[in-house]
């Protein structure tokens, strides 16, 4: 009883305190200087037409960079705690439609996917979305047999290497002398073509590569196989 | 818009209450990841600018003033980050339930009483 007066107590002093931010809400009429500042370097000095990718690969890098890690980790963590053998005898097989229309489909998801991430300097899309769509391919590829096994040493190269290789195109940058994840390390090229944004299409390609095997080794170990 | 910041506030103080109410782990997680996307739509809808379009410079843009055509960058460049981290803590938390339940055959957060005060 004390319990629910407490809970509603919180509750109501949550919306006493959020309700000013809705109800005094104003809309902003203009950029505040750093965006500004984002949009018009992401045009002259990065040549990159999406400005949020240029913002989360280059500006803001170092985050990125953290970001991947506690993907990481998760990916760590989730692996540790769930170290067991599912009772496969008691699941039941996929349907015949579900077999036959996922061995048509996994190769068009996984081609989307890394259409996705490579384009994720011109397009809405990136590195995290792609591996995203990667991994869902691969979860269609689990659902539809459930006897599959994936080979686990290539799942860690892809992730490892990938990794490995975002830190050492940063410290390519420092060792350049232009700074660490600076993405000027290769030629910026025209703005909106495919090869133009410096390093953004390498980082992000390298993100997606990351992000689908880990979201895969993920969903591999939440369906129960060592 | 102000329509998508009323509904992530609702979003939010509906995911706290479920949070604070209910018994069952996995709704709280549920909770959790309510509460995720009213915060996340709330600071999108901070970035919004009356009458502009997304912060992709292609045709809809035109390249000289594209400062006062384009919405905030930044906020959904954070939310982005956010998502991200918000996936990966759910899933580290749905594998300590199942842990749980290994060990206990329960759950309802009422049986775990190691950390009560």
């Amino acid at each position: 009883m004390i319990r629910k007066i407490f809970v509603i107590f919180a509750i109501a002093g949550l919306i006493m305190m959020l309700l000013p931010l809705v109800v005094n809400f104003e809309y902003k009429d203009s950029l505040n200087e750093l965006s500004s500042q984002y949009v018009r370097g992401s045009i002259d000095d990065l040549k990159s037409q999406n400005v949020v990718t240029s913002v989360i690969v280059s500006y803001r890098g170092l985050d990125t960079l953290g970001e991947v890690t506690v993907l990481f980790l998760a990916t760590a963590g989730v692996g540790f705690l769930l170290k067991h053998k599912k009772n496969k005898n008691s699941l039941r097989k996929a349907s015949e439609l579900l077999q036959t229309s996922s061995s048509f489909l996994v190769a068009l998801i996984i081609l989307f996917g890394i259409y996705i991430f490579v384009h994720g300097h011109l397009t809405p899309g990136g590195g995290f979305q792609g591996g995203v769509i990667i991994a869902s391919a691969f979860l269609l590829m689990i659902l539809s047999d459930i006897n599959l096994k994936f080979n686990h040493l290539i799942l860690h190269l892809v992730e490892s290497f990938s990794g490995a290789f975002y830190v050492v195109v940063g410290l390519i940058g420092l060792l350049l002398g232009i700074g660490f994840l600076n993405i000027n390390i290769v030629p910026l090229g025209n703005f909106g073509q495919l090869f133009s944004a410096g390093a953004i299409p390498i980082v992000y390609s390298l993100i997606g590569l990351k992000v689908g095997a880990e979201l895969t080794a993920i969903l591999n170990t939440m369906g129960g196989e060592q | 818009m102000i329509f998508s910041l009323i509904l992530g506030f609702i979003l939010l103080i509906l995911g706290i209450s479920m949070m604070l109410t209910r018994n069952n782990l996995i709704k709280i997680v549920i909770g959790f990841s309510i509460m995720d996307t009213g915060i996340h739509l709330i600071i999108v809808s901070i970035g919004y600018i009356r009458n502009r379009t997304a912060p992709i410079i292609d045709a809809a843009v035109n390249i000289k003033d594209a400062t006062s055509q384009v919405v905030d960058p930044i906020p959904s460049a954070l939310v982005l980050t956010a998502i991200v981290i918000g996936l990966a803590v759910t899933a580290v938390m749905l594998s300590f339930i199942v842990e749980m339940y290994k060990k206990t055959k329960s759950l309802s957060i009422d049986d775990y009483q190691e950390l009560k005060w």
